[in-house]
């Protein structure tokens, strides 16, 4: 029986470290390869040893695919390409493939240059590692190989985003990444075909969160910058460079300029104005509204954020920063926060989901006192807000993406086991279909049933289409007779006869008859004759003829009658048919055995 | 499967393909050269062409002193110009459901063709394509509106009076279908209809497949692969091999081509398209030396970027580093904008600048550093700040609208300005017609980069179509070069030759379909091996066929018959569907059919050896079986369980 194999090796049951091994006709196709931003030791990367012990994994998997520039999908490509040993292709859209590269080497320089860890990847790899991505266009089909093909769907949540079909003959999965069924600001929402797949892999993040409107979010979180700004305070606004930050970039802009305000605005390290120009280039992934006016004012060109220096961060008065990364666990923006902490004023404005063990996972469970390197404590003062502007699809928008796809299997990745289980609930209550939320290294295995295609020789179908009527009877089906002809991995159906003459084979002849005895004093002739009255008023729709010499024909079945000498009374008829029309054969057969 | 060729022009085609009960529009070129029949519309009042001499016939039985203008010794139609439409008549529009569009100079009709007619269907189309198509459309409408006409000229198109100018007007055909300038409106409605695509992308509609593949001649252009699982149609319109800033095309996937459609081959056979831009850039130099001003008549997008890019290196090399470049037109800011968001669309050289991030076309710098500068028309900020000498690409290349006009009655009278030609779709003696005498230098540099016939005939070598389909003029040398029978296609079989108003019949064998058995039925199936690598199975089962796909489904299990307690003996029972069973092949082995009947609990058989084969006699059962090579016969006493073992031996 054909199946589908679904191994996470990570995201199962958890976020960060994305990596799903799916196999799938024969096929074996890596989805992401992520790190674990809540992790400093080997469970930083997928274990691939699951894969295979000793060596490189090209032999063992056709193709690797990344959704999207996010660490966390894309992380561990270098050690994984470089360092355990991958030569395949790589796919991932332009836009991941242009920002991808980038993060990557931040993501080195904090790890190697500022915690001074060996044994990492380096620059070199990062390049020869990006020499292997083939790029992805939307809606394209790429055909790995001749049996598997891939299909990229536009996913929203960041630039470049991708949901990927995979299919291989008449079975296919699709994985979504991470995706967003509602426009924001800057992006666009997730789309898909009913492309009816037998599995869907989804993300589910927001496994249990239903978010207000957008609009009211957006309210909230101008209101609250406005406030402590209109106070003195400073805002302090932890992302990632690319994405949220752009979108929350346009938004303050846009406030800024309504409002006339003239507290500055900052953006720390100097990935932005790069960063901004990425979204000028890739325009046509952006949002309906952006891509219809960007000749005439483009969206990612801002009059009031200007770029920080460190030194801004003790200037007296507000001032709002957006400083990377988005947890605080590093960088530029735990600098800064360490800073402004102690004063009540200030606030911290955390517009992302933040992984278990990272500052911004700490401070938004409310903890108040800080453990820093070097036994310091920090004490939390500033306000710290929440506030949801990650672009990941909630309940609502997975059911509305099931809705689209109409999956006949579903698998959770990326979210929290418990929220898991409670969407996979509603999941399998609403839509009656099987839903698996498999841990890290467990694996899934879901049956598929293809249906197999066949070349039918074109006379057959055309005479069979002709039988069988314009509107085929539901109460009487036509049995349609053919003969499969398998050569050369080709699977060919044809007309028995054709088959025959194909292959060279003559026909076997099966005839059967039967003796029946009955008695008669009537001549051999007569009795023919009364067996030929009889049939006629009986069959009246068959056809039936008396041949001069000495039987009746009834379509395909012969008649005779013969008597011996001894016993000229006793009749025997012999009825002969041949095995072609034995059915209907025995049913007139009954009928003449009155 | 038919084909209706609604245009005859080779470079802007038009066609309709029946395949599989669908109706498939191929592009909807819009032939603009019959704008040269018609006077210059002037942006600014020009004294010489509002004084031009009314048309009376020499024994002035015709007057047409409103609509005819004698101008440069020609007649000119005094009106808005005109375009020649794809054929209307041939077939009704309203029936089609898909229309290809191949690249955006192919689908200037398309607000004719999807207006008015009744049309429901969608139109396909890459990004680029519809983007750049819609500023092309803007501009034209841009054009025609900046300039009113009060009168539409149409008595001069009677057959009667026509038939009595003098020419080239008296030779121009179709002149009934000629129409107006569109609406933005009906532009806007056109486009709305557009559903896009991506290269290699599959689109399904019914059992037919469409496909666009990257052509390599302009920002999104697309050959198109029309297929059903057993029928592939190649439609090759406006395809490009030399490197310029479009991704290359892609040819492995028009391979097996049952028919392929050929149009939209280079127009200037002759000219080498590197040469010309070599001239181009020498004539520039020289004129620009000279003191004098360059005219550079092009379309808003395309050929453009690349003439832009190669002056970018070649003005500092020449040291004419500081002359000015001005781009004009309505769309010019757009266009220029727009080339550079199309990463995905590009060569790979231009796309890996993207990563950088830097802009794909450097014309991005020129603009920075204030060479280029692009104005919406001659009006307004342009005419302050413009300096000479300099150089000018504006559009319409016909020169009959647009800003170019006004350009040729500033310039034309100067021998020390340059006009050079470069867009290969107008004559140039014919587009400068209106403007003799002209002291100005003409130059015709005509860069067309689509395939040549050399280049042609080696990727029909590479590719190997069954059949070719193309416009008439391709299977003859070009009529001012009749020995040149280089410049014509020569293939075997010869190419199936159409022109306006043709109706092809196209060749196809096919002897397969494809069906799909259901998972059930499939695992029901037992193959036997017939011989090395070629197996059997007998399939019986229900064919399902909707919407052009088949479907076996297993047979369903007869639904029990409804016990009646009292029958009649003699009863009316409907004709039985007559099923006939599987053929059976192959010869009965004596020993196993033994077997078999010993294992049926039949242990005493006679044997007996004849001529043919064997005699068996069931002795208890008083049953006869003759075996033959080809033929088994069973008599006997009407015993149903005897059968059996016989037939399943053979099957197996």
């Amino acid at each position: 029986m054909p199946d589908i194999k679904v191994t996470p090796l990570g995201a199962g049951q958890d976020v960060g470290r994305s990596c799903i091994l799916v196999s799938i006709g024969g096929k074996n196709i890596m989805l992401d390869c992520g790190m674990h931003m809540g992790y400093n030791d080997d469970r930083r990367f997928p274990d691939f040893s699951y894969i295979t012990q000793n060596g490189r994994l090209t032999e063992f998997l056709d193709c690797v695919i990344i959704s999207h520039f996010h660490l966390d999908h894309c992380g561990a490509l270098p050690y994984m390409s470089e360092m355990v040993g991958y030569d395949g292709p790589i796919y991932m859209t332009h836009p991941t493939k242009a920002i991808c590269p980038i993060l990557l080497e931040d993501f080195r320089k904090i790890t190697v240059d500022k915690k001074g860890e060996t044994n990492f990847f380096t620059s070199q790899m990062i390049k020869d590692c990006m020499k292997k991505v083939v790029p992805l266009n939307l809606h394209q089909t790429v055909q790995v190989d001749e049996e598997l093909e891939i299909k990229a769907y536009y996913a929203g949540h960041v630039l470049g985003a991708a949901m990927v079909q995979i299919k291989v003959g008449s079975e296919s999965v699709v994985y979504t990444g991470d995706y967003n069924m509602t426009p924001d600001r800057h992006l666009g929402a997730a789309w898909i075909d009913k492309c009816r797949p037998d599995l869907l892999i989804s993300e589910s993040t927001y496994a249990t969160t239903i978010r207000d409107s957008k609009r009211c979010r957006e309210r909230d979180f101008l209101k609250k910058v406005h406030e402590t700004v209109e106070r003195g305070g400073k805002v302090l606004i932890p992302v990632f460079a690319l994405g949220r930050a752009q979108e929350l970039c346009i938004l303050l802009e846009t406030f800024w300029e309504r409002m006339n305000l003239k507290a500055p605005i900052y953006f720390s390290t100097g990935l932005t104005e790069k960063a901004n120009h990425y979204y000028k280039l890739f325009i046509t992934w952006t949002n309906q509204k952006i891509r219809k006016t960007f000749v005439q004012r483009n969206m990612f060109e801002f009059k009031h954020i200007k770029a920080f220096d460190r030194s801004y961060a003790d200037n007296p008065g507000p001032m709002v920063v957006f400083a990377t990364p988005g947890m605080l666990h590093a960088g530029q923006s735990l600098l800064i926060f360490k800073k402004w902490a102690g004063n009540e004023k200030n606030m911290v404005i955390m517009p992302g989901y933040c992984v278990q063990g990272t500052v911004g996972h700490k401070i938004l469970n409310g903890q108040k006192k800080l453990e820093m390197e070097g036994r310091a404590t920090l004490d939390v003062k500033l306000q710290v807000e929440y506030m949801s502007f990650s672009a990941h699809a909630d309940a609502k928008g997975i059911m509305q993406l099931i809705r689209m796809a109409e999956p006949r299997n579903m698998l959770l990745v990326h979210g929290e086991a418990k929220k898991m289980e409670f969407l996979k609930d509603k999941i399998e209550q609403e839509f009656s279909i099987s839903c698996y939320m498999p841990a890290n290294g467990e694996t899934t295995s879901i049956v598929t049933n293809p249906s197999v295609p066949v070349d039918i020789s074109l006379n057959l179908l055309k005479r069979e289409m002709a039988l069988g009527g314009p509107l085929p009877d539901a109460k009487r089906p036509r049995t349609m007779h053919g003969t499969l002809i398998m050569k050369d991995n080709s699977l060919r159906l044809v007309s028995p006869e054709q088959a025959l003459k194909e292959l060279g084979l003559s026909e076997h002849q099966l005839r059967f008859t039967c003796r029946v005895q009955l008695h008669d004093p009537h001549s051999d002739n007569d009795t023919l004759g009364r067996i030929y009255t009889h049939l006629k008023s009986v069959l009246k729709t068959y056809s039936i003829q008396h041949v001069p010499d000495g039987t009746v024909i009834v379509e395909s079945i012969v008649i005779k009658v013969t008597s011996s000498a001894e016993e000229p009374n006793l009749k025997v008829i012999l009825l002969s048919w041949s095995y072609q029309t034995a059915d209907s054969t025995a049913t007139k057969k009954k009928k003449i055995q009155l | 499967m038919k084909l209706y060729c609604l245009s005859g022009h080779p470079t802007l085609p038009c066609n309709v393909l029946k395949f599989k009960s669908t109706t498939i529009m191929l592009d909807c070129g819009l032939d603009t050269t019959a704008a040269l029949y018609f006077l210059p519309l002037p942006l600014v009042h020009s004294p010489r062409l509002s004084k031009l001499p009314g048309w009376v016939s020499k024994d002035g039985a015709v007057n047409l002193e409103k609509e005819l203008k004698e101008c440069s010794g020609r007649v000119f139609v005094d009106s808005q110009p005109e375009f020649c439409l794809p054929e209307k008549e041939l077939l009704d529009l309203s029936t089609i459901d898909v229309i290809l569009i191949s690249n955006y100079h192919c689908m200037m009709a398309l607000p004719y063709i999807t207006e008015h007619t009744g049309f429901t269907g969608t139109v396909y189309a890459t990004e680029p394509t519809l983007q750049i198509g819609r500023l092309l459309m803007e501009e034209l409408v841009t054009f025609m509106e900046r300039v009113p006409k009060a009168q539409a000229a149409t008595c001069w198109k009677n057959k009667e009076i026509q038939r009595l100018l003098p020419g080239p007007l008296k030779d121009a055909v179709d002149v009934w279908s000629w129409r107006k300038c569109y609406s933005v409106q009906e532009v806007n409605s056109a486009l709305s209809k557009v559903q896009l695509v991506g290269y290699s992308q599959k689109e399904l509609f019914g059992a037919v497949q469409v496909t666009p593949l990257s052509s390599g001649y302009s920002l999104g252009s697309s050959n198109w692969i029309i297929q059903s699982h057993y029928e592939k149609v190649s439609y090759v319109s406006g395809s490009s091999l030399l490197t310029t800033h479009p991704q290359p095309m892609e040819q492995s996937s028009l391979k097996n081509s049952d028919v392929l459609i050929l149009t939209g081959l280079t127009q200037i056979p002759t000219a080498n398209p590197d040469g010309m831009l070599g001239e181009f850039c020498s004539n520039l130099a020289m004129t620009i030396r000279a003191g004098g001003n360059v005219l550079v008549p092009c379309y808003s997008s395309g050929v453009i970027y690349d003439l832009l890019e190669c002056l970018y290196q070649f003005m500092d090399s020449a040291n004419l580093g500081s002359t000015p470049f001005y781009f004009i037109s309505p769309v010019a800011n757009s266009s220029l904008e727009f080339s550079q968001i199309f990463a995905e669309w590009l060569c790979q050289n231009k796309q890996s600048k993207v990563y950088l991030p830097e802009p794909p076309f450097p014309h991005a710098e020129l603009i920075q550093t204030n060479k280029l500068k692009h104005y919406p028309s001659i009006h307004g900020d342009f005419s302050s700040e413009f300096r000479q000498p300099c150089v000018v690409f504006t559009g319409h290349p016909s020169l009959r609208f647009g800003d170019v006009v006004h350009f040729m009655e500033l310039w034309g009278k100067s021998s020390l300005n340059t006009i050079i030609f470069t867009e290969p779709d107008f004559s140039y003696l014919d587009a400068l017609a209106p403007y003799q005498p002209l002291a100005m230098k003409c130059v015709y540099c005509p860069i067309d980069t689509r395939l040549n016939f050399h280049q042609v005939s080696k990727l029909l070598k590479d590719i190997q179509p069954l059949h070719v389909v193309c416009p008439e003029p391709y299977t003859q040398p070009p009529p001012a070069q009749p020995h040149r029978s280089d410049l014509m296609l020569e293939l075997q079989p010869p190419p199936m030759a159409y022109r306006r108003c043709s109706v092809l019949g196209l060749p196809f064998r096919r002897r397969y379909e494809r069906i799909h058995l259901l998972p059930e039925l499939a695992r029901s199936l037992v193959p036997s091996e017939i011989k090395a690598g070629v197996s059997v199975a007998t399939v019986s089962a229900v064919l399902q066929s909707k919407d052009n796909k088949h479907v076996l489904q297993p047979v369903p299990k007869p639904a029990p018959v409804p016990p009646s307690k009292k029958r009649k003996r003699v009863t009316e029972e409907p004709p039985e569907v007559l099923n006939p069973k599987p053929l059976l092949s192959g010869a009965v082995p004596l020993e196993p059919f033994l077997a078999m009947l010993h294992k049926n609990g039949i242990t005493e058989v006679k044997v007996e050896e004849t001529a043919d084969g064997h005699i068996l006699h069931l002795q208890t059962e008083d049953v006869l079986i003759q075996l033959e090579e080809d033929a088994t016969h069973i008599i006997c006493d009407n015993n149903e369980p005897l059968r059996k073992p016989g037939s399943e031996l053979l099957r197996g």
